[in-house]
């Protein structure tokens, strides 16, 4: 497993061509092109902005103002994190052709996929900055310093399952139905349309056991709420199970890899 | 020194047939049944024990039919898969040309593309860099480098993955069937590229459908049937085991075919069949002799009940060198006494063309009586054909032509030839010279 991982290091270069090659032909022949990655997560925004503060403006509490980019915490990450799993389950058996007749390690695949949903969400943050600094949100600088170590413990996170649910889903394509479903329950199970202080005591033991619940309240911590950022055991603990997320799932892929060319 | 070495290969491949039909991850969990499904229901054994050396520099060829193992063993070589077990060891890098452009994805530039492609086949961004000219040229790209793929005819798409492989320069170059696709300058330009290698001292394994390639090109070839190493060794040799091989087994294939012909004779009086494989048009003649599609009619007065062909070997055969001593032997019944009869053969190619036809009539025979059974033998000492597919055409009918029994087109055999000439027929012929001419060898 150690010799795959350092013999992935040698497909650096491979590994970011794919991700350019994604972003590009994903807009390619689109009239707005590059775009496209601003103006989904503001859609986004929008519809549920428009549900929670229009249709159902009783459903959280009043003092969390402004609420739309209390959404916006959570969503836009969220979204990387969702679409790249759902993407990663399909991902080896779409490039088949590759693992049958090419010679390349398999997991370029499933870390492409994350990769790029990385780079949407970094497209979105400039939209996230404008947010900011329209409603005024006194943002402490020296949390800033935070996001991008919370933002990596989410790359490990979506990395270790996406390479959990590429392998499996070669095996069991039930996985990818299964999938999309337990990602709905996993968005409700997780503290952005809602506050976790608005939960009760008991659902909140069950969703301090889901890791995501740690990285949205980050987010949140840091880019919403005043006051400096506190939630250091959150943090901490939810960057060790990233990691065990991540060694579990590569070492699955990595048994499971000798497998890939005769199933896909 | 050895550039590519195999030793006693196996290749299991495992089918889930239960698993797989009935969907799966939910049906195994609820039946607690998930790591008995993981074990297969059944394997297949694509290779049994393979072992073999290449020495580096070599050319070295595997042939064999469809199935028989040769782009597994290709895949292993490649390192794309693990043998079962047994160990398969390559010195140097690797490049196989198992489909071309494999990696290429339709929306962005050929250029591009050409990166993508050559980082996958291990290259570095600046290797490409330098060879990027190079396997341009070599594609006949240069202008439509910077369109999309997709725009890319199949043959371009193709010259691009092949100059992509072809200039990772690797140690060991991998081919499997490549070739077949090009046209033909295409071609030409890859035989001329293997042939750069070679004189580079590289090692090429070519797997192939081509034998003519492998006698020319191979130092060594494999011949692989059914997972198991028939022959290795000299290509020569070996391609001609192989054919032998073929040979024999097409035999077999025309004689089943036959076998379905000969067998069900129908009953002239009753009810025409619908599901006999003999086409019977009943009495009916087809209004156009040299139209009409293989089928069996006459009236019946007089059946040939079983057609045999003999060759040199004195047993029934479907397969004949040209050149060979060939009997075609009609059983025959008259279901009532006759006295106008005459028996009749013909020759037609696999386009339809007659190569010869003749009858007992034509040839002078004068009709005595014909009771009971029979056997006829049309001796042909020395079988003057081109290579190819023949089908025989066999009649009993009445003197003027009208027939008791016509089996048209029924009967197939091949003809095999050491010499490729062409045509429908070979007369004996001799070629001498006089003058400023020397030629030796014919």
């Amino acid at each position: 497993m150690l010799d795959s991982l350092r013999h992935l290091f040698k497909y650096r270069a491979l590994i970011s061509s794919l991700v350019a090659r994604e972003l590009k032909a994903r807009y390619r022949g689109s009239a707005l092109g590059f775009v496209w990655s601003f103006i989904n997560p503001l859609l986004l925004l929008l519809i549920y902005t428009f549900v929670f503060t229009i249709v159902l403006p009783s459903a959280h509490p009043p003092e969390l103002q402004p609420f739309s980019l209390f959404l916006f915490c959570g969503i836009l990450p969220w979204t990387w994190f969702s679409s790249s799993l759902l993407e990663s389950s399909n991902v080896l058996i779409a490039g088949g052709n590759l693992i049958k007749k090419v010679l390349f390690p398999a997991e370029v695949l499933p870390i492409v996929t994350v990769l790029a949903g990385l780079v949407h969400f970094c497209l979105g943050l400039p939209i996230l900055a404008v947010f900011l600094i329209y409603y005024r949100v006194p943002v402490w600088p020296i949390d800033l310093l935070w996001f991008p170590l919370i933002v990596l413990i989410q790359l490990v996170l979506t990395t270790g399952l996406a390479l959990l649910v590429s392998a499996l889903t070669v095996h069991f394509r039930d996985v990818r139905d299964l999938l999309a479903n337990l990602l709905t329950l996993w968005f409700f199970a997780t503290p952005i349309i809602y506050p976790i202080t608005q939960t009760p005591e008991r659902a909140r033991r069950v969703l301090n056991l889901n890791p995501f619940t740690h990285l949205a309240i980050a987010y949140q911590e840091v880019l919403f709420r005043p006051g400096p950022f506190t939630q250091f055991t959150r943090l901490f603990a939810v960057a060790f199970a990233s990691i065990v997320v991540f060694l579990v799932g590569y070492f699955v892929f990595d048994r499971l890899r000798d497998t890939f060319a005769e199933e896909v | 020194m050895n550039a590519i070495e195999a030793r006693d290969v196996h290749k299991v491949y495992r089918r889930y047939g239960r698993r797989k039909q009935f969907a799966t991850l939910k049906s195994a969990l609820l039946s607690g049944s998930v790591l008995r499904d993981l074990r297969p229901d059944a394997v297949f054994e694509a290779l049994k024990g393979v072992s073999f050396d290449v020495a580096k520099g070599k050319t070295f060829g595997i042939v064999g039919r469809n199935g028989s193992g040769k782009s597994t063993m290709l895949k292993l070589i490649a390192g794309i898969g693990k043998p079962t077990s047994g160990t398969v060891r390559v010195d140097g890098r690797v490049s196989a040309l198992i489909e071309l452009g494999a990696g290429f994805h339709p929306e962005i530039s050929g250029r591009e593309n050409v990166y993508i492609n050559g980082l996958m086949l291990g290259l570095s961004r600046r290797e490409i860099a330098g060879r990027f000219a190079e396997i341009v040229r070599f594609a006949e790209l240069e202008e439509f480098i910077d369109a999309p793929v997709k725009t890319y005819s199949s043959g371009m798409y193709m010259r691009l993955g092949f100059a992509v492989a072809i200039n990772v320069d690797p140690d060991v170059l991998l081919v499997d069937e490549v070739l077949a696709v090009g046209d033909e300058s295409f071609t030409h330009k890859c035989l001329d590229k293997f042939a750069e290698f070679r004189r580079r001292g590289r090692t090429v394994l070519l797997v192939t459908h081509s034998l003519d390639l492998v006698t020319r090109f191979c130092d060594e070839a494999l011949w692989l049937d059914g997972g198991v190493a028939k022959a290795h060794g000299d290509p020569k040799r070996v391609i001609d085991a192989y054919l032998m091989a073929v040979a024999g087994a097409e035999d077999v294939q025309l004689a089943a075919d036959a076998a379905k012909v000969n067998s069900p004779i129908p009953i002239p009086q009753s009810q025409p069949d619908p599901g006999s494989r003999i086409p019977d048009s009943g009495t009916a003649e087809p209004a156009d002799m040299f139209r009409a599609g293989e089928g069996r009619w006459g009236s019946r007065e007089a059946e040939i009940t079983a057609v045999e062909m003999v060759g040199a070997a004195a047993q029934p055969a479907h397969l004949f060198q040209s050149g060979e001593r060939v009997e075609i032997r009609l059983h025959v019944r008259a279901n009532q006494r006759m006295r106008d009869f005459a028996f009749g053969v013909g020759v037609f190619n696999a386009e339809g063309v007659c190569c010869y036809g003749t009858n007992t009539q034509i040839d002078g025979g004068i009709a005595g009586e014909f009771v009971g059974e029979g056997l006829v033998i049309f001796a042909i000492d020395e079988l003057h054909l081109v290579e190819g597919t023949y089908k025989l055409d066999v009649a009993v009918h009445r003197q003027d032509g009208v027939p008791y029994d016509y089996h048209r087109l029924l009967y197939t055999f091949r003809v095999k030839s050491p010499r490729k000439d062409v045509g429908i027929f070979r007369p004996p012929h001799r070629w001498s010279f006089s003058g400023g001419i020397r030629m030796s060898g014919l």
